[in-house]
């Protein structure tokens, strides 16, 4: 019988190898976006952690004059801020995922085909300007509102007053109407991760776990929350970040003592002649704060499929 | 005892169920279905998709309430029972198994729910006893179908349920290892001796795997019985068409005497049993399985009593080896199945004229009056 | 075994059967799903539906925070305020050119990740996630420190805006888009490269309109982003005022009822635009049928 195939020729007679060609599309299409991030985002980033220990005013121009001092003004003149930016930014999450988790969980298992609808909801007002938004609040907690009628009658706002809470017989300029202006404006961000995440869940799974001698409540603590985790992360971490950063809150319906790092920035910045070196000693160190406190919490919760 | 604690399992306890019903608005799944399972029987619940099988092992399982009805574990009544406190477990038709935990929790959750704290050796004889020892630390991912199938039983297992119910679990496995786990599961019922309740639209599967078998039909029972009682003397055309394949012929009754009925059908006489006839007067359906049918080329070779149809002609020979499966047209222009096992006899050719015969002890009579194609679809369907 | 029979109720030949009812304490559960969903739902709406109902205000004084008596004044004369109008008109020529400019960027770079291979995977995802992340007074304020230092605050207007947008933008584009292309199925072009299609003719005819939803939905966003934001813009902004400058402005100056007008008509512009693509979707699939 012939054989179809030839036996492989000796290694010297070989065609010579073909080099692979270098690809450089992906590079031509990254390049224009990454130098403009690179630029605008990073090299400011840089230049920020530079001028921090810098001194000057913008008539006389900036000199790095490795002014450590900057940070130890920054953080003994505005620790109130930073507290404040923490603990608000806390607060808020907390109360976010407090509230996203059974809505989202509704919507996921109880909306069947209003799912959609539903979560047009929960996203359609964020296209209106969040200021507006915002300042719709203080007609909503104005004095002569009914909502703090409804509060005086039942004897809350003494109660609130004493914690803290709000001021006199006010809602709005005190801590509580801060942390409802921050949870109103991020409660989206909290419900639309931690939808994705439990949509995902096999309903299936939750009659496997009452099968198998699960309560509703043991269902939930051992199936749908673990595989929940994901969403919750992503939630939280969505949450908490922009929330640190923010200040309009605090400037629309907080007052003179529960100002803010971001306040405090804008008008170091935007107010002050010499206030460009310590401004940007505050924002390094809220940045440095921000990133210690989002790797502990990831680091601690395990990063399985967070993105 | 916590509020966890399941119904305490009662020894000799049959599941009985009493005029179940389950209506969606104006659709109804079940129909006043009612049914004793004896304790440690291999029960098959078989019939097409959309019959109500899944939906009345659901209810048994507690995960959907009956509209009407009460479901009995013994003397106990668990209809009102929530699916945490029934002794009853159920192995899911895709595994259902937890992706966040490995495969020793997941066997080991029933058993954690109920409060057990030594968990290790009851789960290590559990994963033997299916022969994946070494899969313990696995994740369900990681996992072929089979294993999967294997790792859901065991985790249902482990909690001695009363009743364990199967919602057709072999469906996603190909042949072979379908095969395979018909037998395992077999074994294990016998050896463990729990009331299995089978969910399945392969109806060989039912016959191999169970003792008893109920066809369900549109939310009701059309028969139940041994697979033997049901394949060799089905009740409606329905059970006829839906278990292997049969030959439907109407004819009329003439007479009726010793036991033995006769027929008319294309002005030939033929012979039925009497036990084996649903009516004995006016029209009726005269049933025979293909494989006790035979051709003949010639009239004298029919055996002396056998009922004997002429003027057969072959519209089409299908060699499959193991037989020789014809279709006889009759001039009629009925068509006859014929499935010849292959013992060496001649092979009849399209176009030759043949005799249809067969032992008329083998044939069954039916009602004269239903649709001779009932089940017929279905079972194409559920073979599809 | 013997062929089963089916036997009768054991409570009795007669007694009837009972009909089934879900359990109080089940119902009430679910219930209370419910009803803390409503809730937070109100929590979440009430502000827009304030909104519309105060932009039907008449105000008494400068600021429009509570109801007065009923006038029709603001949605009449929507433009009263030249200031209002100029800011909204900056804000829309910005979100116009940003949105260009950050959708093409973005959109090569999605490309770029999804359908190249490179080294410094990583890094460059970094680099992309981490505006979404980083603070945006931290952003807004070092790019601010940027421009002083190069161009100098008499510069600062209308292209600092737009550049500090697009650099925001890019990320959110990049991760719209990128998603959209990853659910491709890539045999597609190599089906049509069989069919004699060259790399450009692939690009135009097979690639470009199945991922066109995913360029036309990042646009929008980046849009929605760019017409919203204050603090990177009041940062870069210099002498000029966008709209929500303005707003905030005049929470210190005087808040006319004619910004709940516009707040209004951008909830009911972008409801509006999402019914008619719900509509439009719907009747491309009836007719495909």
């Amino acid at each position: 019988m012939t054989t179809l195939t030839e036996a492989p020729a000796p290694v010297e007679q070989r065609g010579k190898e073909r080099k692979p060609r270098r690809n450089l599309t992906p590079w031509m299409l990254l390049l224009p976006g990454l130098l403009w991030l690179t630029v605008f985002f990073l090299v400011p980033i840089l230049t920020s952690v530079s001028a921090s220990v810098q001194t000057g005013n913008y008539d006389d121009g900036f000199k790095l004059t490795w002014h450590f001092a900057n940070y130890r003004d920054a953080l003994l003149n505005f620790g109130p801020q930073y507290w404040h930016s923490l603990l608000f930014s806390v607060i808020t999450t907390v109360f976010c995922l407090a509230l996203a988790y059974p809505v989202a969980y509704f919507i996921a298992f109880k909306g069947g085909k209003w799912k959609t609808l539903l979560m047009a909801l929960v996203i359609v007002p964020s296209f209106t300007s969040f200021l507006i938004r915002t300042i719709a609040w203080k007609t909503i907690l104005a004095d002569n509102g009914s909502v703090v009628h409804v509060l005086n009658d039942l004897h809350l706002l003494k109660i609130t007053t004493a914690l803290g809470w709000t001021v006199g017989n006010h809602v709005l300029a005190s801590p509580a109407a801060v942390v409802c202006g921050m949870v109103y404006n991020f409660l989206p961000f909290t419900i639309l991760p931690l939808y994705t995440s439990l949509e995902k869940i096999d309903p299936r799974l939750h009659e496997a776990g009452a099968d198998l001698y699960c309560g509703p409540f043991q269902t939930w603590r051992r199936v749908t929350l673990p595989l929940s985790m994901p969403g919750v992360i992503g939630g939280t971490l969505l949450t908490f970040i922009p929330a640190v950063g923010d200040y309009i809150n605090a400037q629309l319906l907080g007052n003179p003592n529960t100002t803010v790092v971001g306040q405090r920035i804008e008008d170091l910045f935007l107010r002050q002649s010499n206030g460009y070196p310590v401004g940007s000693a505050m924002s390094v160190v809220m940045m440095v704060g921000t990133l210690v406190i989002v790797m502990t919490y990831i680091w601690r919760a395990g990063t399985e499929d967070l993105l | 005892m916590s509020s966890n604690d399941v119904l305490g399992r009662t020894e000799g306890g049959d599941l009985r169920l009493v005029g179940l019903t389950k209506r969606y608005g104006s659709f109804t799944a079940v129909d006043d279905l009612s049914l004793t399972i004896p304790q440690g029987s291999f029960f098959a619940l078989l019939g097409a998709s959309g019959c109500g099988k899944t939906t009345t092992l659901r209810m048994i399982s507690g995960l959907e309430d009956p509209t009407i009805g009460q479901i009995f574990l013994g003397e106990q009544e668990v209809t009102d029972l929530k699916p945490f406190r029934r002794p009853v477990n159920t192995v899911f038709q895709n595994y259902a198994l937890f992706p966040h935990l490995d495969i020793f929790e997941n066997v080991a959750f029933g058993l954690r729910r109920r409060g057990v704290k030594d968990v290790k050796k009851a789960v290590t004889d559990m994963l033997d006893l299916v022969e994946l020892g070494h899969l313990a630390k696995r994740k369900p991912t990681q996992l072929s179908g089979g294993q999967q199938q294997r790792i859901a039983l065991a985790r249902a297992l482990i909690n001695q349920p009363q009743v364990l119910l199967l919602d057709e679990p072999l469906g996603a496995l190909d042949l072979k290892l379908r095969r395979q786990m018909q037998i395992e599961l077999k074994r294990i019922q016998t050896e463990v001796g729990l009331t299995f309740v089978h969910v399945t639209h392969d109806q060989e599967e039912a016959m191999t795997m169970a003792d008893t078998i109920a066809v369900m039909n549109h939310g009701r029972i059309e028969q139940l019985g041994s697979p033997a009682d049901l394949y060799e003397n089905p009740n409606t055309t329905f059970v006829a068409n839906f278990l292997g394949q049969s030959n439907l012929i109407p004819a009329s009754v003439e007479s009726e005497k010793d036991g033995v009925v006769t027929v008319s059908a294309h002005g030939q006489q033929l012979k039925l049993d009497a036990k084996r006839c649903r009516s004995t007067s006016g029209k009726i359906i005269l049933g025979v399985r293909p494989e006790k049918v035979q051709v003949a080329t010639d009239r004298g070779e029919v055996p002396a009593g056998f009922n004997a149809l002429s003027g057969g002609k072959v519209v089409d020979t299908s060699f499959i080896g193991v037989s020789t499966q014809y279709l006889v047209q009759m001039p009629s222009g009925e068509e006859i199945s014929v499935f010849e096992q292959n013992t060496g006899r001649t092979i009849q050719r399209p176009g030759a004229e043949v005799v249809v015969y067969w032992d008329p002890s083998q044939g069954f009579g039916l009602e004269g009056t239903q649709d001779i194609e009932a089940g017929a679809e279905a079972d194409e369907e559920a073979a599809a | 075994m013997a062929t089963q029979t089916i036997s009768a109720p054991a409570t009795g030949g007669d007694a009837p059967l009972k009909v089934r009812r879900r359990s109080p304490l089940a119902w009430a559960k679910s219930h209370v799903l419910l009803v803390v969903t409503v809730l937070v739902f109100v929590f979440m709406l009430l502000p827009n539906a304030v909104i519309l109902w105060m932009s039907f205000n008449s105000p008494d004084g400068k600021f429009n925070y509570t109801w007065h008596k009923f006038s029709l004044d603001a949605w009449k004369n929507p433009c009263s305020n030249s200031t209002m109008c100029h800011s909204i008109g900056l804000s829309l020529e910005i979100g116009v050119v940003a949105t260009i400019i950050a959708t093409i960027l973005g959109t090569m770079i999605a490309f770029a990740m999804v359908r190249h291979r490179f080294k410094m995977r990583s890094g460059i995802n970094a680099l992309l996630f981490l505006p979404m992340a980083a603070p945006e007074v931290v952003m807004g304020a070092t790019l601010a420190a940027l421009f002083f230092n190069t161009i100098g605050p008499g510069a600062m207007g209308f292209w600092t805006i737009t550049i500090a947008h697009v650099m925001f933008c890019i990320s959110y584009v990049v991760v719209t888009v990128k998603s959209r292309l990853a659910g491709m199925d890539p045999t597609l072009e190599r089906a049509a490269q069989d069919l004699y299609a060259t790399p450009t003719q692939t690009f135009m005819k097979v690639t470009l309109p199945l991922v066109a939803p995913g360029i036309g939905a990042a646009a929008l966003l980046a849009f929605a982003i760019s017409i919203d934001d204050y603090i990177i813009t009041v940062f870069t902004a210099g002498n000029s005022e966008t709209f929500p400058m303005y707003i905030f402005g005049s929470v210190q100056r005087a808040y006319p009822a004619q910004i709940d007008v516009i707040g209004s008509l951008m909830l009911l512009g972008t409801m509006s635009v999402i019914a008619v693509s719900q509509i439009l979707n719907q009747m491309r699939t009836s007719r495909k049928k």
